[in-house]
């Protein structure tokens, strides 16, 4: 699955060089690109880069919690990372501002049909890398309510954080994260939107990442973060809030 | 003039495709003796399609001098009658008891064609029928389309008791286990050393595990491997007179559980999760691949929450 979106990602990065003037042909053949184009990025240039991987299954077995991973590190300067899925009721996941991380992230979200999921980092010139793959599911994902706010058991639990961290192979960092959220969206019946809005990891007053979430992350998000070689955090704070305003404010060590 | 000649060849063309697809909702049910009175409906070690209708389950039955006991009715209704033809094609005793091993959808969404009455499961099962049978059925609907047409839930009639029942002059062992799913009922004949074990063993097939508990289906396992059976007739893959079912499911299960630990404990993503490639001897199973990465949906993230929960955290307020 990789390697096709790769491909396919390479091939329009071709064609995208070729004809820098016209805005270039999606290679994921989405009826909504252009719409996504309108709304992400009006008036800015935009590539399609096979250095911005999106990393998902073919086929999603649970709709409600679709493994999706990111990886714009191999693109230099990256100062912002916006990901999205074309067909989803609610078309925007997350963001993140990579600091002393890596630019990479993986989390997990809800989708309601097929859809394409894409990762566009912003350089420090002005135009936004675009990756994608389509990930394909029997729907439902997002207009089923959270088991979190069908049981009066997380409201104790609301935001509590487990986490851990690993050294990397070769050297550097990985941060694991989970926090108890029902993340509802809003679209079922009778359950208000209620999600985590932004999550910090900071090092000390070093920033390591910034992330934005929206209503398709999946409940109790967890989230993958790769810091680079000499990041050495020997505690890493975590803090944040949701859309109720109740805070997350955690710490992990090794 | 052409453009009408166009629409009544497309009108024909379709017409010819609706007829060839009804005459071929034929499941070709051919049962396979494997020991004194016992017969098996082999099913294909495939996933479900619309091309097999779901004919990936095995059923079985034994001709008693007191009638037929069926165990397992299939994925529709369909399959259920012309299961029921194909046992009349063998015998003209009628089908007086139909066991339910478990409450997957392949197992017993056939019930329509036989009496409600007649049919049996252990309570577990006629809970997860009730609690679960409709979602599978829709399900089924997706995953097979028009093969499934008029299926609907059928919920077992009767309650079983675990132990022995005598039908004619076959003594039955019936054994309430689990780790397939929360219920799963294999039935060992004392009288021919057949044992229908289920799901709790495949052949030549990848297991399936959206309801699985990995050490409680290994410790059922180690109990159905303890019995004096002579022919094992797996949930899925072909009856057999040697071990493969078992060694092949045991293994399989460990090598998924020490996967999933290790994974979860070395801090892997479940992206790179799924990337992983199978050693040989599991990649050699039917559907290998897609089982390992729905398994991995289903049980990667509890180990991965056990694997944070070892980790250092603090909370400050
Ligand atoms: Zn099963």
């Amino acid at each position: 699955m990789k390697l096709a979106s790769l491909l396919l990602a390479s091939v329009l990065l071709c064609c995208g060089h070729a004809r820098a003037d016209a805005p270039p042909t999606d290679p994921l053949e989405s009826a909504r690109w252009d719409d996504m184009r309108k709304s992400f990025f009006d008036g800015q240039q935009v590539v399609f880069d096979a250095r911005v991987q999106v990393t998902g299954p073919l086929t999603a077995e649970n709709p409600m919690n679709v493994p999706v991973a990111v990886n714009a590190s191999g693109l230099p300067g990256v100062r912002q990372v916006i990901v999205f899925a074309d067909f989803n009721p609610i078309v925007r996941i997350l963001d993140f501002t990579p600091g002393a991380a890596d630019a990479s992230l993986a989390f997990r979200i809800k989708l309601q049909q097929s859809s394409p999921v894409r990762a566009a980092a912003l350089t420090a010139d002005g135009v936004w890398h675009v990756g994608g793959t389509w990930i394909n599911t029997t729907g439902g994902g997002c207009t089923v309510p959270s088991t979190g706010s069908a049981s009066p058991e997380w409201q104790s639990r609301l935001n509590e954080v487990s986490g851990r961290m690993w050294p990397r192979e070769g050297a550097g960092e990985r941060v694991r994260l989970r926090i108890i959220h029902p993340m509802d969206t809003g679209l079922a019946p009778s359950v208000p939107a209620f999600h985590i809005e932004e999550l910090v990891l900071a090092d000390g007053d070093r920033e390591l990442m910034r992330i934005h979430t929206f209503e398709p992350v999946s409940e109790n998000p967890l989230f993958t973060v790769d810091l680079p070689p000499g990041a050495d955090p020997a505690r890493i704070r975590v803090s944040g809030r949701d859309n109720n305003g109740n805070r997350i404010n955690a710490w992990v060590t090794r | 003039m052409k453009r009408f000649l166009r629409i009544v060849c497309t009108a024909s063309l379709m017409l010819v495709t609706a007829l060839l697809a009804a005459a071929d909702f034929d499941y070709d049910l051919s049962p396979r003796k494997v020991a004194e009175d016992t017969w098996v409906v082999v099913g294909r070690n495939e996933d479900f399609s619309f091309e097999n209708g779901g004919n990936i389950v095995n059923s079985a039955f034994i001709v008693t001098e007191e009638g037929v006991v069926l165990i397992d009715t299939g994925p529709s209704r369909r399959f259920g009658e012309q299961l029921r033809k194909a046992i009349a094609r063998i015998t003209d005793k009628p089908v007086v008891r139909v066991l339910i091993t478990h409450h997957h959808p392949d197992h017993f969404l056939g019930n329509q064609a036989f009496p409600a009455a007649s049919i049996a499961a252990l309570p577990g099962t006629l809970e997860g029928i009730r609690r679960d049978g409709e979602s599978f059925n829709e399900n089924m609907y997706r995953l097979t389309g028009d093969w499934m047409l008029g299926t609907e839930v059928t919920v077992p009639g009767q309650e079983l008791t675990p132990g022995p029942i005598t039908v004619g002059r076959h003594r039955l062992e019936l054994l309430a286990l689990d780790g397939h799913t929360g219920t799963d009922l294999a039935v060992f004949d004392d009288s021919t050393g057949v044992l229908f074990a289920g799901d709790l063993l495949f052949h030549d097939r990848a297991p399936t595990t959206p309801n699985a508990n990995i050490p409680r289906w290994l410790a059922s396992i180690e109990r159905l491997d303890a019995l004096p059976y002579k022919v094992l007739v797996p949930g899925h893959g072909a009856p057999t007179t040697g071990r493969a079912p078992i060694t092949q499911t045991r293994a399989w299960l460990q090598w998924l559980q020490a996967t999933i630990r290790s994974g979860a404990e070395n801090g892997r993503d479940l992206t790179e999760m799924l990337d992983l490639p199978l050693p040989p001897q599991q990649a050699r199973l039917a559907v290998s691949g897609a089982e390992y990465r729905r398994s991995l949906s289903h049980l990667y993230p509890a180990a991965e929450q056990a694997a944070l929960e070892h980790g250092g955290t603090g909370h400050e307020h």
